[in-house]
C-alpha cells in the first residue's frame, strides 16, 4: 500500500512537466552563481579550501543545487492549510498513520525529483566546469543512502513546521524560521567546512539540517575518506526527526478543534 | 490621493489581518530581520575565508552587497507579490481581480503585503554605512548621490524584474519558480563583484539585465578605485537610467500580458 502512495507521489509531480523545467532551470542559474563565488573565493587562498579543490567544489554546488528539489527543501504550506481548513480530519479518518502515509507520498515525489531535477543541473554543470566523479565504486551506495536519509530528515524537519498549523493555524512564522535554518545551516549557501573552528564540527554532526545538504554532498565529493561518521549522524537524526514528528503528530490530534463554517 | 483611497484601505485591511496571528507576525519580522542579516552574512563568511577574493576586501564586498540588497528589499517590500500572479491566474483569481473598479498593478501590490520584506530592508539599510565605514568610504556630496541614486535606480531595476518575472505567467501559466531566478538570483548575482562570475555569465546578468549596476559599478566609485575589469566610472551614474529602461520594458510585458489574458475557468 505505501507502494502505491509512492507511486501517486511520483505520477503528481510527473504531471507537471513545465515547472518542473523552469524549475530546474532556476536550480542551474544558482549554480552558477554560487559556483563561480566558491570558485573564487578558492583562488584567492591558492585553489584548495576547506578541504575543497575546484572539482569538489563545482560538483558540491551542482550536486546541491540538485539536491535541493530531492529533499524538497522549500516546503510547501499543503499540509498547513489542510490543517486550517479543516481538511486534514478526512486525512486522520484513513486507517493509515499520517506520518508514514505522507513520507511514502513524500519518497515517490523524491525519485521524480531525482530523475529529472537532480540530472538536469548536474548535467548543466558538467558542460561549463570540471566535475569530481567519485573515484572510490563504494561512494556510489554511500551517496546513495546517504540521500534517502537526507530525505527522510528533510521530511520530517518540514512536517514539524507544518505541525504547528495545530496550534497556530498561520505557519509564515516556522516556515520564515525554516527557510533560515536550512538555507544557511545546511550547506546550501556555502560549505559549513568554510566556518572557523570549531563550528564547522558542531554544526555539522551538531544539527539535522546538516544531514540534509552538507552530508550527502561531502560523501559525494570524497572529502575525507571517512564518510561513516556522517552516515552515522545523519541515520541518528533520521530517526530523532521522525521519532519527534510522530510524537508531535500523536499530541497534535488529540489538540485538534476543527473550526467550523 | 482621491484615487489612493481604495488600495490604502485594501492595505490596512491586509495588515490588520494579519495582526491577528501575533505570534506568527512576531516570529515572522524577527525571522526575517534575521534572514537578511544571515542573507548578508553569506557574503562575509566567503570573503573571510578567501581573504581578498577577485580583489576586494571583505568589507568593500559587504558594501557592493548593502547597496544592492537595498534596492532589492525596497523593490520586494512594492511589488513582491509579483511573483504571487502566477497563483492568481492558476487559480482564477485574476479574474476577480480584473472585474473590480481599480486597476489590477494596484490591487496586486495592495493584496498581499508582507511585513517580512520589511526586515531584509532594515539590516540593508543598517548595514550599509557600516560597511561604507568599515571599507574606509570618505563620503563627499558626489558620492552621497549616487549612493541614493543606485538605490532609487536598483528599486526600479529590482520592481521591474518581479513585475516582468511575474507577468510571463499570462503567457506561461505553469511557470512555477522561473522567475526567482531573476528576482532572487538577481539579488544574489548583484551581492558579489561581477568580477567573479565567467565572462558570458557576468555578461549576461551584470549587462543584459543591467544587474551590476545595483551594487557593484556605484560601489566602486564610493570606494574610488577603478574597475579591475576596466569599466569607467561614471558607470555608477547610470544606475537609475538603467532602472527606468528596466521599468519601460516592464511596463510592455506588462500590458501585453493583461491583454493576452484568458481566464483558466475553474
Amino acid at each position: 500500500m505505501y507502494l502505491a502512495l509512492g507511486r501517486a507521489g511520483f505520477r503528481r509531480y510527473a504531471s507537471y512537466r513545465i515547472a518542473t523545467l523552469a524549475g530546474a532551470s532556476t536550480n542551474i542559474t544558482f549554480g552558477f552563481m554560487r559556483c563561480y563565488a566558491l570558485l573564487a573565493v578558492a583562488a584567492a587562498t591558492g585553489g584548495t579550501i576547506a578541504g575543497y579543490d575546484g572539482p569538489r567544489i563545482a560538483t558540491f554546488v551542482w550536486g546541491s543545487q540538485g539536491t535541493l528539489a530531492v529533499i524538497a527543501i522549500w516546503a510547501t504550506t499543503e499540509q498547513a492549510e489542510r490543517i486550517r481548513t479543516g481538511d486534514v480530519v478526512v486525512d486522520l479518518q484513513r486507517p493509515v498513520d499520517p506520518v508514514w502515509h505522507l513520507l511514502a507520498v513524500d519518497l515517490g515525489r523524491a525519485v521524480f525529483h531525482l530523475l529529472t531535477r537532480f540530472t538536469l543541473p548536474l548535467l548543466a554543470g558538467a558542460l561549463v566546469f570540471d566535475l569530481y566523479w567519485p573515484r572510490h565504486v563504494v561512494t556510489y551506495p554511500l551517496f546513495a543512502a546517504s540521500l534517502v536519509l537526507a530525505i527522510v530528515v528533510s521530511f520530517a524537519c518540514r512536517h514539524l513546521v507544518q505541525c504547528a498549523a495545530y496550534w497556530t493555524l498561520d505557519i509564515r512564522g516556522p516556515q520564515v524560521f525554516w527557510a533560515l535554518v536550512s538555507g544557511l545551516l545546511s550547506g546550501l549557501y556555502f560549505p559549513l567546512w568554510l566556518l572557523p573552528e570549531p563550528w564547522g564540527v558542531l554544526l555539522v554532526y551538531g544539527t539535522p539540517v546538516a544531514s540534509i545538504i552538507q552530508a550527502p554532498m561531502d560523501i559525494l565529493v570524497e572529502r575525507t575518506d571517512h564518510p561513516y561518521p556522517l552516515l552515522a549522524a545523519q541515520a541518528g537524526w533520521a530517526v530523532v526527526m521522525l521519532g519527534a514528528a510522530r510524537g508531535v503528530q500523536r499530541v497534535a490530534e488529540r489538540k485538534l478543534v476543527v473550526q467550523g463554517g | 490621493m482621491a484615487e489612493a483611497r481604495p488600495y490604502l484601505r485594501l492595505f490596512a485591511s491586509q495588515v490588520r489581518g494579519q495582526a491577528q496571528y501575533r505570534a506568527s507576525l512576531w516570529l515572522d519580522l524577527v525571522g526575517s530581520f534575521l534572514i537578511g542579516l544571515l542573507d548578508l552574512s553569506g557574503v562575509v563568511v566567503l570573503f573571510r575565508a578567501g581573504g581578498r577574493v577577485a580583489g576586494f576586501t571583505t568589507a568593500e564586498a559587504l558594501l557592493v552587497a548593502a547597496l544592492a540588497t537595498i534596492g532589492f528589499a525596497l523593490a520586494d517590500l512594492v511589488v513582491g507579490n509579483m511573483d504571487t500572479i502566477r497563483n492568481l491566474v492558476r487559480t482564477g483569481r485574476m479574474d476577480a481581480v480584473l472585474l473590480r473598479p481599480l486597476g489590477a498593478f494596484g490591487q496586486l501590490v495592495a493584496m498581499d503585503f508582507q511585513p517580512r520584506r520589511a526586515g531584509r530592508l532594515a539590516v540593508a539599510l543598517t548595514l550599509l554605512p557600516l560597511a561604507a565605514a568599515w571599507a574606509g568610504v570618505h563620503w563627499t556630496p558626489a558620492r552621497l548621490a549616487v549612493a541614493l541614486l543606485a538605490i532609487l535606480g536598483g528599486s526600479l531595476l529590482f520592481g521591474a524584474i518581479f513585475t516582468g518575472t511575474g507577468t510571463v505567467a499570462f503567457w506561461w501559466i505553469d511557470s512555477g519558480e522561473f522567475g526567482n531566478s531573476f528576482t532572487y538570483g538577481g539579488r544574489d548575482f548583484a551581492a558579489y563583484p561581477v568580477g567573479v562570475y565567467g565572462s558570458v555569465f557576468r555578461r549576461i546578468f551584470a549587462y543584459g539585465l543591467g544587474l551590476g549596476f545595483a551594487g557593484y559599478y556605484p560601489a566602486l566609485l564610493l570606494l574610488g578605485r577603478p574597475d579591475p575589469l576596466g569599466a569607467p566610472a561614471w558607470f555608477a551614474w547610470l544606475t537609475p537610467a538603467v532602472g527606468l529602461a528596466a521599468c519601460a520594458a516592464a511596463a510592455l510585458l506588462w500590458r501585453a500580458g493583461i491583454r493576452r489574458y484568458r481566464s483558466t475557468g475553474s
